[in-house]
């Protein structure tokens, strides 16, 4: 452990001399930058204002709130039911995981437990949006380096899973599937078989980005000893997910927590990674979609036959309470805290999503770094807009 | 081009202009929310392929586009930047809606934050349904907007009377000058 330690130090120290002898050698002028609202390398519209002195960055803030759409308000005045249509929307890229922590606080609420194929199928579905999300984040990964060709790749596979999703929902993208005791409905006929062709398809694509992105030189260049978050940083800011993993805190809430969800069923290895650098934060998710394919084709050998809804009321209220349920999400730790007054609706919704918080470290790590690795940066730590405003 | 100035424009010549334009179309891509991800599909994947109908999607900047497709929700805070950044855009210009977001606020729509509908800041040429879309329905909304540049008078626009149809095409759609459009999916 102390080797490892060392390792991530030394590459500070290094990365912090370099700057040092910048501001040495050269006096510059500063200037402010402003990067967004609307820019194609920050996801969406995340604005960062940022000052520089020459091609250095002394100061950034993001400068988040384009894109609130108000959800913790807008769930006071919508139905049980009716709120995971909205939760959808907040990390859009993998809709159907935004769902489930939702979902389990309600049914923790009410006493209610799905059926154990209710909860497979959650799971199987849980992953196959987790695997849509990160393997748009591999292709999108090139485009931020200057690299054109990943993305095709990305968006191609990602396709085969997007059916996969709306064969079994019958929606491509928000499939709002999930219903408080167990699901909407069964999976259709030929999705098991289906999904294990899919799964080895997504394995090429995990080598295939390897061959492509990972091995290359330019790649590893811009990225290896960018942006170096050490451990203790990492867990003082909150980060969760991958971001967390990367700075070699071997924390995985999928194998921590005991939920009523089917990964303690399976066996599947939490990826991390001692450097705590950009390249280690990209190389995690990739073997994180690696793993995810395993644990969706271990689910579908241990599928159990059963109904897929429990015995709930048609109009459901939950009794009064407060409950807080918080699941592995593509991006990281995503909660919510759900107060209930005993009417349809809930009285209060907390969310606590990922990315606010993975993004909060983002003024500490642009701090000296230069102007094109603030790109490589927000590209490593990956964040989705809906989930940092809401 | 005096003629073109003067507002007096023959109808071949305005047809083959009006081809030349409807075939190259360059797109500015404002991606907001989870439609901006069904347009990356549309314009950046190998299955949608948005480039074979002649669009180009990748303009620099909006002072090189022609078309610009609002897809996700507008906020408030939003609405100033995209007001910006069309006035920026040369003429002749559109705009198409991408989205129940953009066009009315969608599941937004009690949302103290949300703009109900980007064409309370824009004027909009199309209008696509769907929460998101599919890039499918994109495509289609992109195939309108061509065929009513096809059928655009350009001498009308240039004399400031706005747009105007010339019936060349038979579009069912493309007949309605300056009247926005719906795909119907």
């Amino acid at each position: 452990m102390t080797m490892l330690g060392d390792r991530q130090q030394l590459a500070y120290i290094a990365s912090q001399a370099a700057d040092a002898r910048v501001n040495v050698e050269l006096e510059t002028e500063g200037m402010t930058l402003n990067i967004g609202p609307q820019h194609p390398a920050t996801h969406g519209t995340l604005r960062i204002i940022a000052r520089l002195d020459g091609e250095q960055v002394v100061w950034a803030e993001p400068s988040a709130g384009y894109m609130h759409r108000g959800y913790e308000k807008l769930t006071e005045v919508r139905t049980f039911p009716q709120v995971t249509a909205l939760v959808n929307r907040i990390d859009w890229l993998g809709s159907f995981a935004n769902e489930v922590p939702f979902i389990l606080a309600a049914e923790k609420l009410m006493g209610v437990e799905a059926p154990s194929r209710a909860q497979h199928i959650r799971t199987i579905l849980f992953e196959l949006s987790r695997i849509a999300n990160v393997s748009l984040f591999l292709g999108d990964l090139g485009v931020q380096l200057g690299a054109i060709t990943p993305v095709f790749f990305a968006f191609r596979d990602r396709e085969y899973v997007l059916n996969l999703i709306e064969g079994a929902t019958g929606g491509r993208f928000h499939p709002n599937f999930d219903r408080i005791g167990g699901l909407k409905d069964d999976l259709p006929a030929g999705f098991i078989d289906e999904t294990r062709i899919v799964m080895k398809k997504l394995r090429t694509f995990c080598d295939q980005i390897e061959d492509l992105l990972f091995g290359n030189e330019i790649f590893q260049s811009r990225t290896r000893g960018i942006g170096v978050i050490p451990k203790d940083v990492a867990l003082s800011y909150g980060l969760s997910g991958a971001n967390l993993r990367a700075s070699g805190v071997d924390w995985d809430l999928r194998r921590d927590q005991d939920i009523p969800m089917a990964w303690n069923k399976t066996d599947f290895k939490v990826i991390t990674h001692p450097d705590g650098d950009s390249f280690a934060r990209c190389w995690v998710r990739l073997q994180e979609v690696r793993e995810s394919t395993k644990i969706v084709d271990q689910l579908l050998d241990t599928i159990p036959a059963g109904p897929v809804m429990a015995k709930v009321p048609k109009i459901i209220k939950v009794p009064e309470g407060e409950a807080w349920v918080s699941t592995e999400n593509p991006l990281g730790e995503m909660g919510y805290y759900v107060v209930s007054q005993g009417d349809q609706g809930p009285f209060r919704v907390k969310i606590r999503s990922a990315s606010f918080n993975n993004i909060s470290i983002v003024p500490w790590l642009l701090k000296g770094v230069y102007v094109p690795d603030i790109i490589t940066i927000l590209a490593s730590l990956y964040f989705i807009l809906g989930d940092i405003d809401r | 081009m005096g003629l073109v100035d003067r507002g007096r424009l023959p109808k071949p010549l305005t047809s083959l202009f009006n081809m030349g334009r409807s075939y190259s179309l360059w797109v500015y891509q404002w991606g907001l929310a989870c439609c901006a991800i069904e347009m990356g599909a549309a314009f950046g994947s190998p299955r949608y392929d948005v480039m074979r109908l002649g669009v180009i999607p990748l303009p620099a900047s909006p002072r090189q586009a022609d078309l610009v497709v609002i897809s996700g929700t507008v906020t408030d805070k939003m609405a100033p930047a995209i007001k910006r950044l069309y006035e920026q855009m040369p003429e002749p210009k559109y705009v198409i809606s991408m989205g129940s977001c953009a066009n009315c606020g969608g599941p937004y729509w009690d949302s103290y934050s949300v703009t109900k509908g980007v064409d309370q800041i824009i004027p909009v040429d199309v209008y696509v349904p769907g929460c998101p879309p599919r890039p499918e329905a994109l495509l289609e909304g992109i195939v309108l907007l061509q065929q009513r540049i096809k059928n655009e008078d350009m001498g009308a626009r240039w004399r400031g009377e706005g747009t105007k149809s010339m019936n060349i095409v038979d579009g069912e759609s493309a007949e309605k000058g300056g009247v926005p459009v719906v795909v119907h999916n």
